[in-house]
């Protein structure tokens, strides 16, 4: 059975072969614009920008259907509670009013609010698809030498590889613990009370912890007999050097990151563009 | 010995902190370079804790009181660390799946190099040509979920070899391994063992595999105690291995029932260098004595399946077209390579998952829309690893855990678990709690667990993983008797010996098909059937080879025969 935390699927673009770390700076570089600025026109832009990057690293819409749906799952609820708790915030902002239409009490739709709302989908929806080329093009192993290559201890790091490593395995063992109890007369279903539904997964979670206890001593154990935490730092067999991509995907993203700061301070004075002045 | 040793125990003692008494006592051994020892001991002898006092595991990662001296190459042990020693002494540990960990097979035999320091590249260049040694370059990609068992245990070889180490440690290395892959590990160490002349040092109970390859010398340990340190074909023609409980090989046990002297003049540690002169004869005549039981009646079909199918993506057939049927009361294996779908049977047997065509039936009713709790009923399934499925502090409550939850009065628990414990020889315990149990009573435990339900059918996986021939031997004379009692018993094994012993019929699966259903001794006496389920032949199929016994099956089955009479007789 072959189960997989997040499908890191190897194949090669240019996307693919930029080393983990160039990956991370970039991915911050360009959250660190899109979260800055409340501009919609720049906003925009940065959007296109990141679906062209989806379709370069051959990303297929498949492998993130059930990721894009909890997106938007999440975007939906929040432009309406946005809109509950503070329906005035776009007037505050902006400084001007426009009603477009009365909802219902004090609940008045403006056009600044709407413009507010927007962007702020658009935040989203553009820093979003980074995130996701981030994770689905980036070996684990070699983002957790990156993690080490950029100041994090490297027995933090290790975790992180670590974790991907045998988290398939302890939810393989949840899954064969979990029928074995089912089988001695365990009720899973939604049938049983809230209360007996707890105590019944301690049944699974109890000897899931004691064989997951008996894992963690074998390897730490296989892990000190091949000399891991003799030395101050180690090196990683999966590192990349960085190339003339690297530096490109890196000058391309500093680009970006300038263009937002910079429009924010010379052309709109603020953070948020203003078509209402 | 002209040569230095480069591990020598000086009257070495060790007590775990943990323990009221020491585990080693009074170890004098010297082991020199290049030689290829083999440690063999009942469980619980102090053959694995000797192990850890040479990796270095004791003192560094178990702490305890040590007297006497272990020197490694001159080197006094406890004044190093652990780091230290395993740059001179390599293990490979039993589970060759909890040491991976790498995601990959390069980043896994590359570990010891990157705690190390080594630069990047000169990393790749090591372990490119590592794995060109133990045939694994071209998976240097591959995750340990795309790997065979014995694939993954070239890795882990691979990964000690990289620190250019003396000593190589084996830790069971056969444990989890299926006979055919076994024998290819022993292989790999033989040839290893040839092309670096490093020491290897091996610890196993499993004597008769890890001879297919010869060995120098073999260390006996019993109770803390070395008790013996000679030639294998001196150790396989003295009583030792009788009086403490490991097997011996199986030809040798022919031998002694043919009334063979087993002398060590006769070369008998492999079969092919056994002297056949006054051999021969005496198990011709023994084979011609054995009188062949009468068939008994067939029984009705407990269980019967029908062109199961089953597949986990909708591409992969796991299971294919499987038919097969069991008669009530019987006691049969299920056998074959890992992913040929075995446990997926089991599986689906269980109600765990749902077959996407084809029928089970219990006598005439199809159960195909019974719960999961209420096939537990019929069919009981009790896992490998025990720790899996004990979710209570006490045995009692354990037990008493299916019927709780299928809110049977607590008046009527206490009379069934009862009984249950005394079947399961458990009784003395019943106050007691699971932690102060060793790992055979635990097993217990759990098959009792699930014979409190009274199940018409238990299916069990691997009954007698990773136990020594005492524990093996209780644990399944355990289960001959549930079946006596009228329990109709399923097996999932790579066990070779249980299938030989215990169980007159074998089911053969690969790729998800049944390939043979038939008995014991046609299975392991057919080289299609062996090659294709990952198997070996038994060493009595050789050996009536080399006797000039034509039918072989016939022999072998004559064996078994014997064999099950002796032990009847035994009983009674």
């Amino acid at each position: 059975m072959k189960l997989k935390l997040f499908t890191y699927n190897v194949i090669d673009t240019p996307i693919h072969r930029l080393s983990g770390l160039t990956k991370l700076i970039c991915f911050l570089l360009l959250t660190f614009a899109v979260m800055y600025s409340y501009d919609i026109r720049f906003i925009l832009a940065v959007m296109v920008f990141s679906f062209i990057i989806l379709r370069v690293s051959k990303i297929k819409f498949s492998q993130i259907k059930i990721m894009i749906i909890y997106v938007a799952i999440f975007l939906v609820t929040n432009f309406i509670l946005t809109f509950l708790f503070s329906p005035e915030y776009g007037v505050e902002i902006y400084g001007t009013r426009h009603d477009i239409l009365k909802v219902f009490g004090r609940y008045n739709l403006t056009l600044e609010q709407l413009l507010y709302q927007t962007t702020k989908v658009f935040k989203y929806g553009s820093v979003i698809p980074f995130g996701i080329i981030f994770l689905l093009t980036t070996d684990p192993s070699e983002f957790a030498a990156s993690l080490n290559g950029v100041g994090v201890p490297y027995k933090v790091a290790y975790a992180v590889s670590l974790t991907l490593r045998y988290f398939p395995d302890i939810q393989r063992d949840y899954q064969n613990i979990s029928q074995a109890q089912q089988a001695r007369g365990l009720e899973m279903s939604k049938k049983a009370k809230f209360m007996n539904r707890f105590k019944n997964a301690l049944l699974i979670i109890v000897p899931l912890i004691f064989s997951t206890l008996e894992r963690i001593e074998y390897i730490s154990n296989a892990m000190d007999l091949r000399g891991f935490g003799k030395l101050k730092s180690r090196t990683w067999y999966s590192k990349k050097s960085m190339s003339r991509g690297d530096y490109i995907a890196i000058s391309v993203s500093l680009f970006v990151f300038a263009v937002s700061v910079l429009i924010s301070v010379f052309i709109n004075k603020s953070r948020f563009f203003n078509p209402f002045v | 010995m002209k040569k230095k040793p480069v591990i020598e125990f000086i009257d070495y003692s060790f007590q775990y902190f943990t323990q009221a008494e020491p585990t080693l006592h009074d170890i004098n051994l010297k082991i020199y370079p290049g030689e290829k020892i083999l440690i063999v001991g009942p469980s619980g002898s102090g053959k694995s804790t000797l192990g850890h006092c040479i990796n270095g595991l004791i003192p560094f990662a178990y702490k305890g009181e040590i007297k006497g001296t272990l020197k490694i190459k001159d080197l006094i042990a406890e004044e190093q660390n652990i780091f230290k020693l395993s740059k001179i002494v390599g293990t490979v540990l039993q589970d060759s799946d909890g040491q991976f960990v790498g995601l990959t097979v390069g980043e896994d035999i590359a570990f010891a190099l990157e705690n190390d320091n080594v630069p990047t590249e000169k990393i790749h260049e090591i372990v490119q040509k590592v794995s060109v040694m133990v045939g694994m370059d071209n998976l240097l990609n591959s995750s340990p979920y795309e790997l065979s068992g014995g694939q993954k245990q070239r890795t882990s070889l691979a990964g000690v070899m990289v620190d250019e180490v003396d000593v190589l440690l084996f830790d069971e290395p056969l444990a989890n391994l299926d006979p055919a892959t076994g024998k290819t590990a022993i292989e790999i160490i033989e040839d290893i063992h040839k092309k670096t002349n490093k020491t290897i040092i091996i610890i196993e109970h499993r004597l008769e595999d890890v001879l297919h390859r010869s060995v120098d010398r073999i260390i006996v340990m019993n109770d803390g105690r070395i008790i013996a340190d000679m030639s294998p074909d001196e150790l396989v023609s003295s009583s030792l291995l009788f009086e403490i409980g490991i097997r011996e090989p199986l030809y040798i046990t022919a031998l002694k029932y043919a009334g063979v002297n087993v002398h060590r003049d006769m070369f008998p540690s492999h079969l092919d260098t056994l002297k056949m002169d006054t051999v021969t004869e005496p198990l011709q005549s023994w084979y011609r004595s054995i009188e062949r039981p009468e068939k008994e009646e067939t029984k009705p079909a407990i269980l019967t399946v029908e062109n199961l199918n089953f597949s986990y993506d909708g591409k992969r057939m796991i299971l294919n077209n499987v038919s097969f049927n069991v008669k009530e009361g019987e006691m049969i294996s299920i056998v074959g390579k890992n992913g040929a779908g075995k446990s997926t049977l089991a599986k689906v047997l269980c109600g765990f998952e749902k077959q996407d065509s084809g029928s089970i039936y219990y006598y005439s009713e199809d159960i195909e829309d019974r719960s999961i709790k209420e096939r537990a009923e019929i069919i009981g399934f009790v896992m490998q690893n025990p720790n899996q499925m004990i979710s209570k502090a006490m045995i009692y409550d354990e037990v008493a855990l299916g019927l709780r939850l299928r809110n049977v009065p607590e008046e009527e628990i206490k009379p069934r678990v009862e009984k249950v414990l005394e079947i399961c020889g458990l009784s003395p315990f019943i106050d007691w709690p699971i932690s102060a149990l060793s790992y055979g009573q635990k097993k217990r435990v759990t098959i009792a667990s699930i014979l409190v339900l009274e199940p018409k059918i238990i299916i069990l996986d691997e009954p007698t993983a990773g136990q020594d021939y005492y524990h093996y031997t209780e644990i399944m004379k355990f289960l001959e008797n549930i079946n006596k009692m009228g329990v109709t018993i399923i097996m999932i094994t790579h066990d070779m010996h249980l299938m030989l012993e215990y169980t007159p019929r074998a089911i053969v699966l690969a790729d998800g098909k049944v390939l043979a259903d038939t008995s014991a001794s046609v299975v392991l006496t057919d080289p299609e059937l062996i090659e294709e389920a990952n198997l070996k032949e038994t060493s009595l199929y050789f050996l009536a080879e080399k006797a000039n016994i034509d039918d072989r099956t016939s022999f072998v089955q004559s064996f078994i025969d014997y064999e099950r009479e002796l032990r009847e007789n035994n009983e009674t």
